[in-house]
């Protein structure tokens, strides 16, 4: 994707240039472009160790295993034909936990494996099934709390105070999360429902 | 509405508080481990350096050439209708395709308009409550081989649709 997409934006930029005008800002814009790349590299450099060695404590804590743990009977709810003891549900709790967290690296290899286990059980191998379709809505809706790297971006442009998008940022969160669920749910209801009004796998 | 920017205020002391004394708790030797993931954080920054900097640069040479004037300016029609930031229009397609390029384009705009402003605001809380969803749909169903995804596509855009949605509504409420 990025590799049609980045060459596009440039060549595109550099066209409209043409006609616009704009041809010398072409190289000024580039130039100043990667050295910012740098410099809001080097702010997020702290806060991105600060909170990965915030959440490595509580990794070795046990507290995020705890959290998963908790997470079980809302997953219930969500994949009802899932089996309570099915590996899938680990791993889905793993990777929504991650997610939450904002550890996105922990976060996708729970997530694949999660889809490998429900690809299991899943009966048509090129459809996905109805855990699958909720997993994956679930999973887009931004379940990520407290987002560090956009709090780092605003500090590193002198915001006066960048972490003050983080209520907003989860009510926000929260939104779209339910939004997405309930969607999902409302879907089943026509794709599952059976003659007797019951909902199937 | 001001408790939800209380919770900003609480909400990074209380993590903080609860992990810590968590820690000890349980008799984790903290400061070990937070020296350990504070290094697993680093080599994560600096892992995205080359790849930010080649989407700055071509959002970069985008926004110097008035591509991104133009097609502001195109759609500022519709935006403006729903009170919608024509600035952003750009920003909010991105997001579902590519997080990295999106982050250009926020850093773009936090760089023209500042984070403080209205623009600023708006884009900081919808990017914390929207997701890459056309990458993140791949990259998963890729793993399994499903072609067949049904109505996967279009629940996650109803969720990040009203993630926009919200944080436009929230933006307005608090400031503006």
């Amino acid at each position: 994707m990025l590799n049609y997409l980045w060459g596009a934006m440039i060549l595109i930029g550099i066209a409209v240039a043409a006609f616009t005008g704009k041809m010398p800002d072409i190289t000024n814009a580039a130039i100043e472009s990667s050295k910012e790349a740098v410099t809001t590299c080097i702010t997020m450099l702290g806060i991105m160790a600060m909170w990965c060695g915030l959440m490595e404590i509580a990794q070795r804590s046990g507290l995020i295993k705890t959290l998963t743990v908790k997470m079980k009977p809302f997953l219930k709810f969500l994949f009802p034909d899932v089996d309570e003891k099915n590996k899938a549900l680990d791993c889905i709790a793993t990777n929504v936990i991650a997610n939450i967290l904002g550890l996105g690296w922990a976060a996708t290899p729970a997530g694949i494996k999660a889809m490998q286990e429900l690809q299991k059980i899943n009966k048509n191998k090129e459809t996905a099934s109805r855990a699958m379709c909720m997993f994956m809505v679930f999973n887009m809706s931004s379940l990520q709390l407290i987002s560090v790297n956009i709090i780092a971006y605003r500090s590193q442009y002198n915001s006066a105070n960048p972490s003050e998008i983080i209520g907003p940022g989860i009510l926000t969160t929260l939104i779209s999360t339910i939004a997405g669920i309930l969607f999902v749910k409302i879907m089943e209801i026509f794709f599952y429902k059976n003659k007797k009004g019951e909902l199937q796998q | 509405m001001k408790f939800i920017l209380a919770l900003s205020d609480l909400i990074i002391p209380i993590v903080f508080s609860y992990i810590i004394l968590y820690g000890y708790f349980k008799k984790v030797d903290i400061y070990e481990a937070f020296a350990q993931g504070a290094k697993e954080g680093l080599k994560t920054v600096v892992l995205i350096l080359p790849t930010l900097v080649g989407l700055m640069v071509a959002v970069g040479i985008l926004r110097a050439s008035g591509s991104l004037d133009i097609l502001s300016s195109v759609i500022e029609p519709f935006s403006e209708k729903i009170g919608f930031p024509k600035e952003v229009v750009p920003l909010t397609f991105m997001r579902l395709i590519s997080s990295s390029a999106s982050t250009g384009i926020l850093l773009d705009l936090f760089k023209n308009y500042g984070p403080d402003s209205f623009i600023g605001r708006f884009t900081s809380v919808m990017m914390s409550c929207t997701e890459t969803v056309f990458y993140t749909m791949s990259v998963y169903f890729m793993a399994v081989k499903i072609t067949k995804t049904r109505y996967t596509l279009i629940g996650a855009l109803a969720a990040n649709f009203a993630g926009v949605a919200a944080s436009l509504w929230i933006c307005n409420m608090l400031w503006g």
